[in-house]
């Protein structure tokens, strides 16, 4: 068992707040891992620190076996790791075929290549995966006027559409319709399944991680507070705990 | 749809190229109106396709004069020399001098400005917003500052250049068939641009820079880059007005940021920003305007300037093109097509 992510030692401080402390967990390849924690446990923080988005105070973040954790956002995201954002981020203004297409792996692309038109393919498996995630008959609303539900779907197919290696989803089905998220897991086991990639997910719903994920890690105030296969995370007391405010 | 687009593209081409002969008391005032298309076709390839609205731009229409008159000046005669001569001593040029001079000077300066983008690219880019504006404003009002006060290109004085060789009249037809050629070019190039991967790169990362980064766009070379192309045109312009005007000093003439600086931008509000006509339709319509008020309300034509931009920016915010799309989606081909009542599966 390889991991493609690995966390060691890692802590970031806002000032006074710690927002992680002393974190070592590690994401294995090819496969689904699950990070849980109560609100303002620190989960997007560590997230904010793998993907590059602000620097780390201490600790060591690899992808791949390559030390990332003075990398820009862009050159992370060039490697093959794309996150999603916990508040969607879609270009509005644009409808959804033009946000798929946008989101071509530039890092699989030359300079010069930039200058040519999309090619047919292109379309192709912009509809596709439009298809794959449901939006297929809204592909010529813009992104702004979709639902917020709609707009994580469309923003889960962009990082699709970019080929990553590994994919970071913060709160993949927060806001979706209830009915849908059935759907929405099946989804996310078959990128990870058919497409290869690497999913490492940040989730509140419990029903949804505990049927996603092969492991989960639990932080709570900053710390790791436990790790281990779904089950096992759940019958942990100090979970529970977290859950219930005992902490 | 085909045909009829290309009708539409070469009776307009016909019209370019007829206009000096169908308008000949007008041949000043259309070269002056393609510089103004020139100058707003290339800002809002940075301002609105890519979101970042310089003020600056002006900095390479005046560097672009300035190259091409030195470029000019250098190969026959020694340019501080030339500069500082009183009547004591006069230069003539040969006409192979004048238009070879006119050629490689225009071609330089579209190039030496293509490159100065780049430097000040490199430092201004880590600028949005307002401040990348500003900051850019900063950069031409510094520039026209520090040529006024270096003797070797004229300082304050600016630079005279000979009078184009042969019969006036043929010069204005000269001079309007270079800023046409250049216009319609900037225009097809950036119709061809906006349809690359590269014009949806620049869209990206006017709507949501940080997801471009997140999604590895290479954000700052696009911008560069796409700064570079818009200086290439604006400073080919500066070098065809220097030979235009004759005589160009620094502060009013080549960095006038309060008035071509200023224009091209109202230009392509009020033709609708980030389209690929709203500047050609905004340039037309404000030179339109600018020339009936500075001519028949001469007094009061900066209160007239100033109300058209209030309008526009309060009232018209998304231009006349911008508001062509909302009320008629369908002459521009997008399509809406989606079922009721379908909940995505």
């Amino acid at each position: 068992m390889t991991h493609i992510i690995e966390v060691e030692g890692v802590s970031k401080a806002y000032g006074g707040v710690i927002a992680n402390s002393n974190i070592t967990m590690g994401v294995e390849a090819g496969g689904i891992t699950g990070l849980i924690g109560p609100n303002g446990s620190g989960k997007t923080t560590l997230f904010n620190s793998i993907v590059g988005y602000h620097p780390i105070d201490s600790g060591s973040i690899r992808f791949d076996g390559r030390e990332i954790s003075r990398n820009s956002v862009q050159d992370i995201a060039r490697m093959g790791l794309i996150r999603t954002f916990q508040q969607t981020r879609i270009y509005g203004k644009m409808n959804c075929v033009q946000n798929m297409l946008i989101s071509l792996p530039h890092r699989k692309m030359s300079f010069l290549d930039s200058f040519s038109r999309n090619s047919s393919e292109d379309y192709e498996k912009a509809d596709r995966l439009l298809e794959f995630v449901g939006l297929y008959e809204k592909r010529f609303l813009t992104g702004g006027s979709l639902s917020f539900g709609q707009q994580k779907l469309l923003e889960f197919a962009m990082a699709l559409m970019n080929e990553p290696t590994a994919l970071l989803l913060d709160e993949p089905t927060a806001g979706i319709n209830p009915t849908l998220i059935n759907g929405l897991i099946d989804r996310l086991k078959r990128a990870n399944h058919e497409f290869g990639i690497t999913l490492f997910v940040i989730e509140h719903n419990m029903r949804v991680i505990m049927n996603l994920a092969s492991k989960i890690y639990c932080l709570a105030h900053g710390e790791l507070l436990a790790e281990g296969r779904p089950d096992e995370i759940q019958k942990d007391q100090r979970v529970i705990d977290a859950y219930l405010g005992v902490h | 749809m085909k045909t009829k687009r290309l009708v539409f593209y070469a009776a307009l081409l016909a019209f370019t190229v007829l206009a000096p002969y169908l308008l000949p008391d007008f041949k000043t005032q259309l070269a002056t109106l393609w510089l103004m298309i020139i100058v707003a076709i290339t800002w809002d390839m940075t301002g609105g396709q890519m979101g970042y609205n310089s003020l600056g731009n002006i900095f390479f229409y005046g560097t672009g004069m300035y190259v091409a008159a030195v470029v000019t000046i250098a190969i026959p005669f020694d340019v501080g020399d030339y500069t500082n001569a009183f009547s004591d001593r006069i230069y003539e040029f040969t006409d192979t001098q004048y238009f070879v001079g006119t050629l490689v000077g225009t071609l330089a300066a579209g190039v030496f400005c293509a490159l100065s983008a780049l430097v000040i690219g490199y430092i201004t880019f880590g600028l949005r917003g307002p401040y990348f504006a500003i900051g850019t404003l900063g950069v031409a009002i510094a520039a026209g500052e520090l040529v006024s006060n270096w003797e070797w290109v004229g300082g304050g004085q600016g630079i005279s250049l000979p009078v184009f060789p042969y019969d006036l009249e043929l010069g204005k037809q000269f001079f309007y068939f270079l800023f046409a050629g250049t216009g319609v070019a900037a225009f097809a190039f950036a119709k061809w641009l906006y349809s690359t991967r590269f014009g949806a790169a620049i869209n990206a990362i006017r709507d949501d820079e940080e997801k471009a980064e997140a999604m590895g766009i290479h954000t700052m070379r696009y911008k560069l880059t796409a700064w570079s192309l818009s200086a290439f045109f604006v400073g080919i312009a500066g070098g065809i007005s220097a030979f235009q005007l004759i005589h160009f000093e620094p502060l009013e003439t080549a960095y006038q940021t309060i008035n071509l600086g200023i224009f091209m931008v109202v230009c392509v509000l009020l033709g609708g920003k980030g389209t690929l006509w709203g500047p050609v339709v905004g340039a037309i319509v404000f030179h339109l305007f600018k020339e009936v008020t500075w001519n028949y309300f001469l007094g009061w034509q900066w209160v007239a300037l100033g109300t058209l931009i209030v309008v526009t920016v309060v009232y018209f915010r998304d231009g006349i093109m911008g508001w062509l799309m909302h009320t008629r989606p369908e002459w521009f081909g997008i399509r809406i097509e989606s079922k009721q009542g379908e909940a995505p599966s």
